[in-house]
């Protein structure tokens, strides 16, 4: 049985300009100890697919469909068994390191806390363990800094600090939104370094969520592409990215830099992500596909097993091999 | 930090100079004086009146006399009005008074305020919202010279609980009244600005943070939201309680209670140059004692002011 499953995901927000339908659809699973990546634009629905996971919507949002978590609906859990759920069994990092620890708390406080409430150890026992997993993370002279606050550590330090604590409970899954985007590059390298030695060293199932395909590659074994609140592709990453088939992905790779051609300008993908209070009947990424044909703008397209490429699912109604 | 705070108190010593200078100049500009009255006085008993209490003096000559006396020797020096008492007696006896009522005035317009503000904050939105942002701004408009009579007619004539006036040295049920007429309206800004405020931290990041991290509710509004609300409050409450210790007119008329409040105004009215002086100087410092205690409540909240 797969770690979490999502089955039909749907996340409305309910805004002054009408209803949002920012997430339409989704099915996924993860199993124990894999990694996957989920790529695409901003407003593509795949923040907000985790934190329909999480529990963490905003007020105005709600969310349908299925989250299993170990044979159990994540959506109609009580609050106290969410609670239980988070840190305990799914850990959770954001983008913006900075905003996402109190800046007005001691990392010893701000770690302390979860062992207490989870693990109902002393703040003795707590401030001892979670010292520890700073360590683990390679945060330097842990023992005296894990006193001090947020805003006397460095972008790259705080998210250090933001997985060490995600991981106290030693959750079976770990949630990594945009955990790199805030950070400079050579950072971002650090901690993508880190969390592949976490998930060797623990176990741990990984969720990466981000609009960063270069570093998809070195670190997911699977990757979800996503659109206008829908799956589009789905697949091995190898397979995903040397032989792109959905039009979208294939977009997405050509507009990311590489420095080992030099022969290609930069493409972008014309137009603009849809507006999500009105999405189209058919495929959302229509209006911005070369390739779109009769079917595309009214009718749907299914997330299927893409044949001559086993492993891979897509929806799309003129993927590449069939256009080319 | 010690630095810092005496730093501060050398800045107040000329600020508190600069208060007393002005005031003591707009006090002489001022057309009449204490002992103007319908019916002028023969010349020679003003003349002799006015070399008893130092008018006579050249105008730099008496600011020079008065701020020596007070800083040197603590004496405000006699009342104009009051021909048995001194300054220091009026502030003796009225300050105890407003000092009380207004304690617990602040305390009262903190706690509910607070607790009014993060309520409708927590429920955003919700008919607890509304509620409280209606008893807010209800609250802010009746101002308090309707709010006394009105409490007066309730309490008093009506249900017959609580005395309607005196002070009786400050026995709790003299003390209800003034304190509720005094309190509502700075209940009701602190219960906006909690409000404004705690909607917008519970919408930061290390909310969202804490909730991922399982903490109950209760939790989180407690260890990690209340801080951070109350920063903006924070910077409210520092003048709001020296307006409050320092009374209030209304407070001191309606209920009869003897506070400052009404000597400053009646002190006004009377040309009683040495008590408007006095109690300005109280309010003054009051001011910026109250102020610093803010700025270090500041560093206390926020680790990232450090002085």
């Amino acid at each position: 049985m797969a770690l979490l499953d999502i089955e039909d995901l749907r996340v409305t927000f309910t805004t002054g300009d009408g209803e949002v339908n920012a997430v339409n659809g989704v099915s996924f699973s993860i199993e124990e100890g894999e990694t996957l990546a989920i790529v695409g634009e901003s407003g593509s629905g795949k923040s907000q697919t985790a934190f329909a996971a999480m529990g963490l919507l905003a007020r105005n949002g709600r969310a349908t469909g299925q989250i299993r978590y170990d044979g159990r609906n994540l959506l109609e859990l009580k609050q106290k068994e969410l609670n239980r759920v988070r840190s305990e069994e799914i850990g959770m990092i954001f983008q913006d390191p900075m905003t996402s620890l109190n800046p007005y708390m001691r990392i010893s406080e701000q770690m302390a806390e979860v062992l207490t409430l989870h693990k109902g150890m002393t703040k003795r026992d707590a401030i001892a363990e979670a010292t520890k997993m700073l360590d683990a993370v390679k945060i330097p002279d842990a023992k005296n800094r894990i006193t001090m606050f947020p805003h006397e550590f460095s972008g790259g330090m705080r998210q250090r600090i933001m997985i060490a604590m995600a991981l106290l409970c030693q959750p079976r899954l770990l949630i990594a939104d945009e955990p790199t985007t805030a950070l400079d590059v050579t950072v971002q390298a650090q901690i993508m370094e880190l969390m592949a030695e976490i998930r060797a060293e623990f176990g741990t199932a990984i969720i990466l969520i981000t609009h960063d395909l270069g570093i998809v590659a070195d670190t997911c074994e699977r990757t979800l592409v996503m659109y206008g609140g829908q799956v589009m592709e789905t697949g091995p990453t190898d397979q995903l990215f040397e032989r792109p088939t959905h039009p979208y992905t294939l977009g997405l790779l050509r507009a990311v830099p590489r420095i080992d051609r030099d022969d290609e300008t930069l493409s972008t993908i014309a137009g603009e992500p849809p507006d999500m209070t009105r999405l189209p009947k058919g495929c959302p990424f229509t209006p911005r596909c070369a390739w779109a044909h009769g079917p595309c703008p009214t009718i749907r397209p299914e997330l299927l097993p893409a044949e001559g490429y086993p492993m891979l699912r897509r929806a799309c109604h003129a993927p590449v091999e069939e256009v080319k | 930090m010690l630095n810092y705070v005496l730093r501060r108190v050398a800045v107040a010593i000329p600020t508190l100079l600069l208060l007393i200078v002005i005031s003591f100049a707009l006090m002489y500009a001022a057309p009449g004086g204490p002992f103007n009255s319908e019916r002028p006085l023969p010349a020679q008993v003003m003349a002799n009146i006015e070399a008893r209490y130092g008018l006579d003096q050249p105008y730099w000559k008496q600011m020079f006399d008065y701020v020596w006396n007070v800083v040197v020797h603590f004496d405000f020096g006699p009342s104009f009005q009051y021909r048995d008492r001194t300054v220091n007696d009026v502030i003796a006896q009225g300050f105890p008074v407003t000092l009380t009522y207004g304690f617990w005035s602040f305390i009262v317009a903190l706690v509910v305020g607070v607790s009014l503000g993060a309520a409708a904050a927590i429920r955003h939105n919700s008919w607890l919202d509304y509620l409280a942002v209606g008893i807010s701004i209800g609250a802010q408009v009746l101002p308090n010279f309707v709010m006394a009579p009105i409490l007066v007619l309730v309490f008093t004539l009506w249900l017959g609980w609580l005395p309607g006036g005196g002070w009786q040295g400050g026995q709790i049920e003299y003390v209800i009244l003034p304190v509720i007429a005094l309190s509502t309206s700075y209940m009701a800004s602190i219960a906006r600005i909690t409000r404004s405020s705690m909607l917008e931290v519970l919408n930061a990041g290390f909310i969202r943070t804490a909730r991922a991290k399982g903490l109950p509710t209760s939790r989180i509004i407690l260890r990690h939201a209340l801080k951070p609300t109350m920063l903006p409050v924070l910077s409210y409450l520092g003048p709001a309680f020296v307006g409050m210790i320092t009374g209030s007119v209304i407070i001191d008329v309606f209920f009869s209670t003897g506070g400052i409040g009404q000597f400053f105004v009646n002190s006004a009215f009377n040309r009683d140059y040495s008590v408007i002086m006095g109690i300005t100087i109280l309010v003054g410092v009051l001011t910026v004692l109250f102020n610093l205690v803010v700025d270090l409540l500041y560093a206390w909240i926020d680790p990232k002011i450090r002085y």
